[in-house]
């Protein structure tokens, strides 16, 4: 499922939906295995975060994603009992979490920059929470090597963390916080600290061994590609605040803010006002497009409302021949290219001076060619292709 | 065949013949940098101490100077008898005193080192732990004392410690005890005049390690599983120790030699090497004497301390 959802997000077009697989989260009468009510954290006059209710489910894999300062990294340190909220309510388990100390709660956590001890090998690493709990060393020992076997580390249990790579560390720092069993695991920034390359094979088996685990992850991290990757849903935060919490496919294609739609991939911003409002579609006058555009989903807003309409790179066409349709399609001047590989980005100027960024596949080897600097274009798009947001 | 890799290497120097020169040019002026410390450590530690070495294996004589050369000359000049004299050395292991002496000073030393460390610590952490802008601040706090002459501030102590000063005064207003109680010129007093005086010198080194601390670690710590007080054990402690034997030698070696506090402070049964050091010198005239004492006292100062500091610098290399 994962897999997909990342070609969906990459490769533009319009690759029908992955059916959706039925999880915990989308039945109403599920029991939460983590609800958060009206948490609220201030530190002083700035609130870090601001009335936060969310409900995560046994299994998933929940992201976090925001900017930094979006409150993301506190919320998940009063999960794991560093920080006790100013007002309201955790409960993991059902149990509710005031006033327990990070020591008693069935959490672990991996930390951004892993804070592994420095003075203990890898082993000692890993074994430290079974240790601390009196557990036999001779289970001790069982336990971590099984471990370090998982994460493949099982020839390095005798160095120390400044003897192993960046990637070593991170595996080490997963074992560790795995190694307790918890019922919840907090990753902070989990890949944050690795190189692309690194991180990409990572993603895979992070999935991979949360499914094989059961463990209910809470991932934070500012990275929305990695969030589209890893989760099972995302929760969007911005200002201490959820602004959308849902699938990465519903985040992608239907973000309910422009900061959503901003923050997760790129997209284009085009004001408008609303002149048709029926359920079913929404027509939208711009002229900052130069043209009338049909969304083919309605919104409740008042007649003539000014909206943006959120169109993402990848889901327009270039041609250099005038489309059939009328609605939904601009013309403009192609200013800027740049060949990726795996597609090309143009950047296109309208009339009006708005600049229309385009992504096209190269499914053909010379593809780019066909288009060149300066080239009067038709851009074009399907009214399934486009969101109208009112805030 | 066997000729091509030695042409190979003639061509390789060749190639590189700019280098050496380069590195010889960066090569002198480091050394100037290095030899200036050196030359310092030559000529004022390296050459005195030969000279007390040298009259450590001299004989106590009523001249000036005050021992016997090691050479004599025949008075026809023709030759020179050398007369190396080891009875300071002997003596010092046949009379006990001077091993109680040496002793003692150790015990002191550590045991003022310990109480240094005690205080100290927790100094130092809620310095490090404090706002950054409050930081400096409590730091000059702890070195002001310094700004006023070590003497002084001894004397200070003395007036503080006396039958009639005001901590027996306050003592007796509130009625935690009917009789002044002797403080001054006992070992009581000395530790609180060696943990008083070298204070700062145990809080600095250990603030530079707190302050790099990384706080994450105390959390992943308790995430794990630690309360706090283990996670103080089991990783603020290891993690802090360079800086731990650091302050502890720096406290612990010049209180081994000091002579200053046990004298002022100190009862007469308070036995330091470097007041035995004092008489010899000044009270008995031996100047041999005295520098054996002082020979010996390197020696049993200087052996443990390169002992320590190998068995770190093995354990940070693993």
């Amino acid at each position: 499922m994962t897999t997909e959802e990342k070609s969906n997000q990459t490769n533009s077009d319009t690759n029908p939906l992955t059916a959706p697989v039925p999880d915990l989260w989308r039945d109403p009468n599920a029991t939460p295995f983590v609800e958060i009510e009206n948490i609220t954290k201030k530190f002083g006059d700035f609130t870090a975060v601001d009335n936060v209710s969310l409900k995560i489910y046994k299994r998933e894999l929940f992201c976090l994603l925001g900017g930094s300062g979006s409150g993301k990294s506190t919320l998940l340190r009063m999960l794991a009992g560093f920080e006790a909220p100013t007002s309201g309510r955790i409960l993991i388990d059902g149990v509710d979490m005031a006033g327990i100390q990070p020591w008693n709660r069935p959490v672990n956590m991996m930390f951004q920059s892993y804070a592994l001890f420095p003075h203990l090998s890898v082993e000692k690493n890993v074994g430290f929470g079974l240790r601390r709990d009196g557990m036999a060393e001779e289970d001790v020992k069982r336990r971590v090597k099984e471990m370090l076997d998982m994460v493949q580390l099982g020839h390095l249990a005798k160095r120390k963390p400044n003897q192993l790579s960046g990637g070593q560390r991170q595996r080490v720092a997963l074992a560790r916080s795995l190694i307790k069993r918890p019922k919840l695991l907090l990753l902070d920034e989990p890949l944050g600290a690795l190189d692309k390359k690194l991180r990409e094979e990572t993603q895979f088996e992070l999935i991979n061994l949360q499914e094989e685990l059961g463990v209910t992850f809470i991932v934070v991290t500012h990275d929305q590609e990695e969030a589209m990757t890893l989760s099972t849903r995302i929760g969007v935060m911005n200002h201490g605040e959820i602004v959308q919490v849902g699938e990465p496919h519903d985040i992608y294609e239907y973000p309910n803010s422009r900061y959503v739609a901003q923050f997760v991939g790129s997209v284009n911003m085009i004001a408008g006002k609303v002149s048709v409002d029926e359920v079913d579609h929404v027509v939208v006058e711009s002229e900052e497009a130069g043209c009338t555009m049909r969304i083919d989903h309605g919104i409740s807003c008042a007649p003539n409302q000014e909206v943006h309409v959120a169109l993402r790179p990848e889901k327009i066409m270039v041609a250099h021949d005038k489309p059939e349709q009328d609605l939904n399609c601009m013309k403009g001047r192609i200013e800027e290219i740049a060949y990726m590989g795996s597609l090309s980005v143009f950047r296109v100027r309208l009339p009006s001076g708005k600049e229309i960024r385009v992504t096209q596949p190269n499914y053909a080897r010379d593809m780019g060619a066909r288009f060149t600097w300066e080239d009067e274009v038709y851009l074009y798009w399907d009214v399934d292709s486009s969101v109208v947001l009112t805030v | 065949m066997s000729k091509l890799p030695g042409l190979a290497r003639v061509g390789e120097v060749l190639a590189n013949r700019k280098l050496p020169a380069l590195v010889m040019k960066v090569n002198w002026g480091r050394q100037m940098v290095i030899s200036i410390p050196f030359l310092w450590l030559a000529i004022f530690f390296f050459i005195p101490f030969v000279v007390v070495l040298k009259i450590s294996f001299s004989e106590a004589a009523i001249a000036i100077p005050p021992f016997s050369d090691l050479f004599e000359w025949d008075p026809d000049g023709a030759y020179a008898t050398f007369k190396l004299n080891l009875g300071n050395f002997l003596f010092l292991l046949e009379d006990t005193f001077y091993l109680d002496a040496y002793l003692s000073s150790v015990k002191i030393a550590a045991i003022a080192t310990a109480l240094t460390l005690i205080v100290g610590f927790p100094m130092a952490y809620l310095i490090a732990r404090a706002e950054p802008n409050r930081r400096l601040f409590l730091l000059a706090l702890v070195i002001l004392p310094f700004w006023t002459s070590f003497l002084l501030r001894v004397y200070a102590w003395m007036a503080l410690l006396k039958r009639g000063g005001p901590i027996n005064d306050i003592l007796i207003a509130f009625g935690f005890i009917d009789e002044p109680i002797r403080m001054l010129q006992t070992d009581f007093a000395v530790y609180i005049g060696i943990v008083y005086t070298y204070l700062p010198f145990m809080i600095l080194p250990l603030y530079s390690v707190i302050e790099k601390l990384d706080g994450s670690l105390l959390e992943a710590a308790e995430d794990l599983g630690c309360r706090p007080i283990q996670s103080f054990f089991l990783v603020t402690v290891p993690m802090v120790m360079p800086g731990i034997i650091a302050g502890c030698l720096l406290v612990f070696i010049p209180a081994v030699g000091e002579y200053v506090i046990p004298s002022l402070l100190g009862g007469s049964d308070t036995l330091m090497i470097g007041r035995v050091l004092w008489d010899e010198f000044s009270i008995n005239r031996d100047w041999p004497m005295a520098s054996a004492v002082a020979i010996v006292m390197l020696v049993v100062l200087v052996l443990p301390i390169m002992f320590v500091r190998n068995r770190i610098g093995n354990k940070g290399e693993v």
